[in-house]
């Protein structure tokens, strides 16, 4: 994110808040949902609020969002440097064939060789208690579930 | 119906969609007066000692729900494996899914690897767990139990702090229960001091706090197994209110038998093979 232009009127108050900006890590994650032409798309969802874009509502909404990335990350770079740069990559190889074998996008799918390599079969959570995607009350309408995942919308 | 809008499966896990409509309710319910309602505590006293051969844990049996006790006879000792108890302080059901989901972890393990699981693996998933979580779990959780390295007491806080020690109480009353421990603990006690010990302590908490009352739970984790006593001393405040409605046979005396066979004559009998492999 590039530092904002302040007018020069206002340049007396505000040279510490230019450090300060300067210095914050940028948030990404809750940005607007973009639609054809980069702008919010208002007939899906809805009105945007500049606030429920850049701040997360919920103190633990942006840490659960990135958790399992994070986690997946510093597995691998631990392995990396246990192991050597070809342990990461061979697993990431192994995941991403298994992400490939699955239904369509508005199917269920039982993701059990994807469950199996990253052991989430031998442990329960969260995640495997709450909003079971199986029992989701809201269903999509299949071309455009399908339009959406091959990039298309 | 078919949503438009909707243009990949939700995520499980914790949903967040519906935490500014409550911020946004809280501020319009009359003018702010109305609140929430208050998730049900169970400001407690739960204590555990280390004695010679195991662990004693107790707690009282008092759940609160803001000023009102929302349950008299409730259970703070729950159940985490067959050498493992836990007993729990903080929002009543934030304790009870944690410690559930820890059995459950716990029972897979063992089934795969064909162990018994150690209180310190116990101890790494409750810490991974509520760290994840940043405290938003309001668990403050005291784990006993006996595995083959020996007799262990810890204590996890609901941001994922943990500590090791010999004696300890936690929950709202927990200083007055630390008292009694601090001036009678004596390292390698017999079982029946220790229980002795715990039940003070337990009792103190329940004379000084108002978050804790009722009965006393003791349960105690040895070698050999694990002895569960609900309750180990009931208040002199009982009421005597009856909780089943239910008469046991021969509350009604019978006062005549009159027995009239009734007699059946076989008219078709027809078999049929069940095939049992």
């Amino acid at each position: 994110m590039c530092a904002p232009v302040i007018p020069r009127s206002l340049a007396k108050n505000t040279r510490g808040l230019r450090s300060q900006l300067k210095d914050s890590v940028p948030v990404t994650g809750m940005g607007p949902q973009v639609g054809a032409y980069g702008v919010q798309d208002t007939l899906r969802s809805g009105f945007s609020s500049v606030k429920n874009e850049l701040l997360p509502s919920h103190a633990l909404e942006l840490s659960e969002k990135n958790f399992q990335l994070n986690q997946d990350k510093m597995n691998f770079s631990n392995l990396r440097n246990i192991q050597g740069l070809h342990a990461p990559l061979k697993l990431q190889m192994e995941y991403r064939a298994a992400r490939q074998i699955q239904r369509l996008p508005f199917l269920q799918s039982s993701h059990l060789a994807l469950d199996t390599l990253k052991g989430n079969d031998e442990s329960i959570s969260f995640e495997d208690i709450l909003n079971d995607p199986a029992q989701s009350e809201m269903m999509g309408e299949p071309h455009i579930m399908v339009e959406y995942k091959l990039g298309m919308m | 119906m078919a949503l438009s809008n909707v243009v990949e499966t939700p995520a499980s896990g914790f949903n967040f969609e519906n935490v500014s409509r409550n911020v946004a309710l809280e501020g319009l319910l009359e003018g702010g007066h109305t609140k929430a309602p208050k998730p049900m505590k169970t400001g407690t006293t739960i204590a555990g000692v280390v004695c010679k051969d195991g662990v004693v844990l107790g707690a009282d049996t008092r759940a609160t729900s803001g000023e009102v006790v929302a349950d008299k006879m409730c259970a703070k000792i729950h159940y985490i494996s067959p050498n493992m108890y836990c007993c729990g302080a903080g929002t009543a059901a934030d304790t009870e899914k944690t410690t559930d989901l820890l059995s459950s972890n716990l029972t897979i393990f063992s089934m795969n690897s064909g162990r018994n699981p150690r209180v310190v693996m116990a101890v790494n998933i409750l810490q991974d767990m509520l760290f994840r979580y940043r405290g938003q779990i309001g668990a403050s959780l005291i784990l006993g139990g006996v595995d083959c390295t020996g007799n262990h007491l810890y204590t996890v806080g609901p941001y994922g702090s943990i500590d090791k020690v010999p004696y300890l109480a936690m929950g709202s009353g927990d200083l007055a229960a630390l008292g009694i421990l601090e001036d009678r603990f004596k390292p390698n006690m017999e079982l029946e001091e220790a229980k002795e010990l715990v039940r003070d302590a337990i009792h103190s908490g329940i004379m000084s706090d108002l978050g804790s009352g009722n009965n006393i739970d003791i349960c105690v984790i040895t070698k050999q197994g694990v002895d569960y006593i609900r309750p180990y001393q009931e208040s002199e405040y009982k009421d005597k209110r009856q909780r089943r409605y239910k008469y046991r046979p021969g509350t009604t005396s019978i006062l005549t038998e009159k027995i009239v066979p009734l007699e059946l004559e076989v008219v078709q009998e027809t078999v049929q093979r069940m095939d049992t492999a």
